[in-house]
């Protein structure tokens, strides 16, 4: 026993020991993290953010420095606070509570004072600066907008806030982030990688040297430029061209299916998204309930795509051998059916055959051929299902599966959408009864962008790229191979040529005949859409939406465009006269017709928008 | 010279392998701890770990004169060895230079010498001395009283230094007493007082005192059968509590702060993490930084940061927790107890009873260091400031250890010479 208990003690001490090494070591690894963050320090080198350049080559996007003040407010010793005021045009009092907000932020920890300075705002300070202990300089890099228009595609970049931190360890408080547009869509691209510098403290918190003599450092990577498929000068004019208008413009290169131009209206300058002033500008635009300026129309939109849709109608008649080309329909204003029902149409000449049809743009014609393709099968279920496939071959009725972070599906509607709506097998629908569809009304709905995409398609006689806006990231020379793979529609190519000769007809004696662009044989077809408001809990008539769907040249088309004005009346109006001039304005480069061009520059809508709110009655349709 | 080489075959080489690998780990550690990348070469004596090499160096001088010398001086010399040792304790008070408010050294330009580090191994040979003498019974009270002087002279002469902790470590001789024969009451007495201390601090007297009634009740009951007396268990009992409910007293009045603080910490009942709790802390985070494998040599950021204050001396062992990790440190710890036992083993065997008992002091000496040096730096025990054998920086303190250390090694050597 004697003997014994000083090796007890020993042995038990040794035991404790270790156990306690385990735990303090290999168990509880709080300690290693913390660690990190008392001895390492990481210091970010941030590369400068790519460039965004249009298809020809023009800088849109590129960047400019900025300068915070900063300060650390344990060091900061006492100054001249008007002076520093003046020098920074600031109030005393938000200079106060600036400080006031770093010093209970952290009293050792840099805080931003006064952010996104310009370059003529530094200029004064820098050499001031000196003078006031604890306050410091820190260098950003902003964008720097060299057009006024695009901000819907382009997106911003903000700072990051803590749920992105939290998510993604890639960012760090103060970092910026792309959003909205291609900034958010190719942010890994346009950012690059920050550059890492592992730093050794000491106990003081001052950097004593290289952390592993810079083995963990990271160099940082420049972020790369970017083109875009837009035509800078088309964006430009289509914006031109909308002002004091609402609605969207997408035009498209039917045979890569790039995105030429991407308008909507009213939009506003990016530069607004940038400095100082951005979180001010943006509650403004954001609060514009009325015209929505940051609601993309172009891509968020989702109407009724009207008359152009006939030329699908017609596509699929074709297909499913439910019309004879050259098979004639009589209209005496509009077609009977059902139960003693009238489906209208306007005045044209009577019997017409499927150009004709496409031409005049007749209800009854494309009723009837409507009818003929879903009653073909012997349940309207069956046949819906394949008008239904048709029209999903084009890509329609989903997200497109473009390079943008926005869209909406638009609706083609199925057969167990009607069986539920009816109440099916209670009680049974028919294909009368989804009439509407044959011409672009009932339950279907496109937004802009898939109007010009199926344009585009039917100009390439059945098959198409899906539409995208990146066009080349420098220094490489891929685009994902999504936007590479050719898709083909459900329609032979031979049904597309009698199609493309009424939409030819539409400009040579049809809907659209005065609005022919010399020596550039245009195919289009014009829309007028019905639609409603509800005020004072009313449904209201509004006056139509105008809408136009146009390629051109009829061979090797160069461009596919799609144009929808809130409100516009007639397709011919506004549609009609914009598309027109877009595409004189992409193939010849430049706009002889004056006369049109000036008459739409000079037209504006708001007059028309003012109507459902001033609270009295109205005429529509006009 | 013919001696020495007759007798080095006798020599316990396994204490010999481990005392090198213990300096030499130990010197890699302040290496580490004490590396500035900006320092002159390697050879400057401004670097803390040229120093201690040097020092290293020397030690294996001091190593070959102990060997060299006859074993029996060591017992025939240890009183004048014991008196010297008091004096040069005793003339600090007049000769003594002040290093962070102990006045602990001579000064003697080139280094300054810590008396007390050697007064450990002079203590251990006078009470080797005393208790080995055959008309010696450390079963009587006047044996008892002179044992226990022979040991607390030393010790009341360091706390006015003030060098507590180097008076604590005098608690050591309570090992070769124990084997001796001294009664295992006193152990007794001692752990208990020690329990109901920190019981007492953790769960306030009345508790206590209630538990102790209970634990009493519960012996007496189950002894009854004996005819226990009575008054010795009321007795104890009372004094217990009373020892209990002063407590609070010795713990606010005749501590100081920092000692109250100290065991605050310990006992988790204050985190301060700027402050007084700042050397634990920042241990604790070195030495978990380490994990499995550690950061490597050189590598550890806590320790080339000099997160931890006086890492290269008291809190040497959290380098080795942050750069060898939880292998390495439990290869150190190892070491320790392999050394710790092997004195242990090798007192018992042998046939001189001086030999025995300062050996057993000798293990005594390095385990309250090892535990109480280690326990601070891993965060189990109070903060007192108090080296580890072998690993820490200082040239007094691995001298004070070699000698203490070899002295055993001449005296287990001769054990073959004995007859």
């Amino acid at each position: 026993m004697r003997k014994a208990l000083l090796l007890f003690i020993v042995l038990t001490t040794g035991i404790l020991f270790v156990s306690r090494l385990f735990y303090l070591q290999v168990y509880d690894t709080s300690a290693a993290v913390l660690s990190e963050s008392n001895a390492i320090k990481k210091q970010y080198e941030i590369p400068q953010r790519g460039r965004i350049y249009d298809r020809n080559g023009k800088l849109l996007v590129s960047n400019q420095p900025s300068y915070d003040l900063m300060a650390i407010p344990r060091e900061v010793k006492p100054f001249d606070t008007l002076q520093l005021c003046k020098l920074l045009n600031i109030t005393k009092e938000k200079l106060v509570k600036q400080l006031d907000k770093a010093r209970k932020y952290s009293p050792r920890h840099p805080s931003v004072i006064v952010p996104t300075m310009s370059q003529g705002e530094f200029a004064y300070l820098g050499e001031q600066m000196r003078k006031y202990e604890g306050f410091f300089i820190q260098k950003r890099s902003l964008r720097d907008y060299q057009v006024d228009f695009g901000a819907n595609f382009l997106g911003y970049i903000q700072e990051v806030h803590q749920g992105i931190i939290d998510k993604n360890p890639y960012y760090t408080g103060g970092d910026l982030i792309g959003r909205q547009g291609v900034e958010q869509q190719y942010e890994d691209i346009l950012r690059g990688e920050k550059g890492i510098k592992y730093l050794q403290k000491d106990r003081f918190n001052r950097v004593i040297g290289p952390y592993k003599e810079g083995a963990l450092d990271k160099e940082p990577v420049e972020g790369k430029n970017i083109h875009l498929t837009i035509d800078a000068e088309l964006q430009k004019y289509g914006q031109e061209l909308m002002k004091g208008k609402r609605g969207g413009i997408v035009a498209i290169e039917p045979a890569t299916g790039e995105i030429l131009a991407l308008i909507t209206a009213p939009n506003y300058d990016p530069a607004l998204m940038v400095g100082r002033e951005r979180s001010k500008n943006y509650s403004l635009l954001d609060q514009d309930s009325i015209a929505k300026p940051l609601y993309d129309r172009a891509l968020l939109g989702e109407y009724a795509p009207g008359s152009p849709f006939k030329a699908l109608t017609g596509l699929i008649a074709l297909q499913e051998d439910a019309m004879d080309i050259d098979e004639k329909v009589y209209c005496h204003g509009g077609m009977r059916y059902g139960r003693n029902r009238n489906f209208g149409c306007h005045h044209h000449r009577s019997p017409v055959s499927m150009i004709d049809g496409i031409a005049y743009s007749c209800n009854a014609y494309f009723g009837t051929a409507y009818l003929n393709s879903i009653n073909k099968y012997n349940t309207p279920q069956e046949g819906i299902t394949v008008w239904e496939n048709h029209l999903k071959s084009f890509g329609l009725g989903d997200f497109m599966g473009y390079d943008l972070p926005i869209g909406k599906r638009g609706l083609i509607p199925t057969a167990k959408m009607y069986n539920r709506t009816y109440n099916y097998p209670k009680r049974r629908w028919g294909a009368a009864a989804t009439l509407s569809n044959s011409i672009g009304q009932g339950e279907v709905l496109m937004t802009p962008v898939q109007m010009a995409h199926f344009t585009a398609t039917i100009a390439n006689r059945g098959w198409y790229y899906k539409p995208h806006i990146l066009k080349k990231i420098e220094g490489t020379d891929t685009i994902p191979q999504d936007f590479a793979t050719k898709k083909y529609t459900t329609i032979e190519p031979e049904h597309y040529e009698p199609i493309i000769q009424g939409l030819n007809d539409v400009y040579n004696y049809g809907t659209a005949a005065s609005l022919k662009v010399p020596g550039i044989e245009i195919s289009g077809k014009t829309g007028t859409a019905e639609n409603f408001a509800r005020i004072d809990g009313e449904k209201v008539q509004l006056t139509d939406h105008s809408t136009f769907v146009a390629f051109a040249p009829r061979e090797n088309p160069k461009i596919a465009i799609a144009i929808f004005v809130e409100n516009g009346y007639w397709g011919f109006r506004y549609g009609g006269r914009i598309a027109s001039l877009m595409i004189e304005k992409y193939i010849n480069r430049e706009v002889t017709r004056k006369d049109l061009e000036n008459w739409i520059l000079t037209h504006s809508l708001e007059e028309e928008y003012a109507k459902p709110l001033s609270g009295e009655p109205f005429r529509i349709n006009y | 010279m013919g001696k020495f080489s007759r007798n080095v075959g006798s020599f316990d080489w396994v204490l010999i392998v481990l005392y090198l690998a213990l300096i030499s780990i130990g010197w890699i550690n302040i290496y580490s701890a004490s590396y500035d990348a900006t320092a002159d070469s390697f050879f400057s004596m401004d670097n803390l770990h040229s120093k201690q090499l040097l020092w290293i160096l020397l030690g294996f001088f001091i190593i070959s004169f102990i060997l060299f010398l006859e074993a029996k001086f060591f017992e025939r010399f240890s009183s004048v060895i014991y008196i010297a040792s008091l004096l040069s304790l005793l003339l600090l008070f007049i000769f003594g230079k002040t290093i962070s408010g102990a006045t602990s050294w001579y000064n003697l330009g080139f280094m300054s010498l810590q008396p007390s580090e050697f007064a450990k191994a002079a203590t251990a040979l006078a009470l080797a001395k005393y208790l080995s003498d055959i008309q010696t019974n450390i079963k009587t009270i006047r044996d008892q009283v002179r044992a226990l002087a022979i040991i607390a002279l030393p010790a009341l002469i360091i706390i006015p230094q003030p060098d507590p902790g180097s008076a604590l470590v005098y608690a050591a001789f309570i090992f070769p007493l124990y084997r001796e024969g001294l009664a295992a009451s006193y152990l007794i007495l001692g752990a208990s007082s020690i329990t109901l201390f920190v019981l007492t601090l953790l769960i306030g007297p009345l508790y206590v005192a209630l538990a102790v009634i209970l634990i009493a009740a519960f012996l007496f009951y189950r002894n009854r059968k004996r005819r226990p007396s009575k008054r010795l268990y009321i007795g104890i009992t009372f004094v217990a509590c009373l020892f209990a409910f002063s407590v609070n007293y010795i713990f606010e009045n005749i501590f100081e702060q920092r000692h109250r603080d100290r065991f605050n910490i310990v006992l988790g009942k204050e985190v301060d993490a700027k402050s007084i709790g700042y050397n634990t802390q920042q241990s604790e985070i070195a030495i978990g930084n380490g994990g499995w494998f550690g950061r490597g040599f050189l590598e550890g950021t806590q320790t080339k940061g000099k997160f931890v204050p006086e890492q290269h001396t008291d809190y040497i062992f959290s380098t080795v927790g942050e750069e060898w990790g939880f292998l390495g440190s439990t290869l150190v710890i190892g070491l320790f107890i392999l050394l710790i036992l092997r004195i242990i083993q090798l007192s018992e065997k042998q046939k001189n009873d001086f030999s025995r008992i300062y050996g057993y002091s000798v293990a005594g000496i390095l385990f309250i260091h090892f535990v109480v040096n280690i326990g601070m730096v891993v965060g189990l025990l109070p903060t007192v400031g108090i080296p580890l054998p072998f690993f820490s920086y200082g040239g007094s303190g691995l001298w004070g250890f070699t000698i203490l250390l070899f002295i055993f090694v001449k005296l287990d050597g001769n054990r073959v010479n004995e007859w």
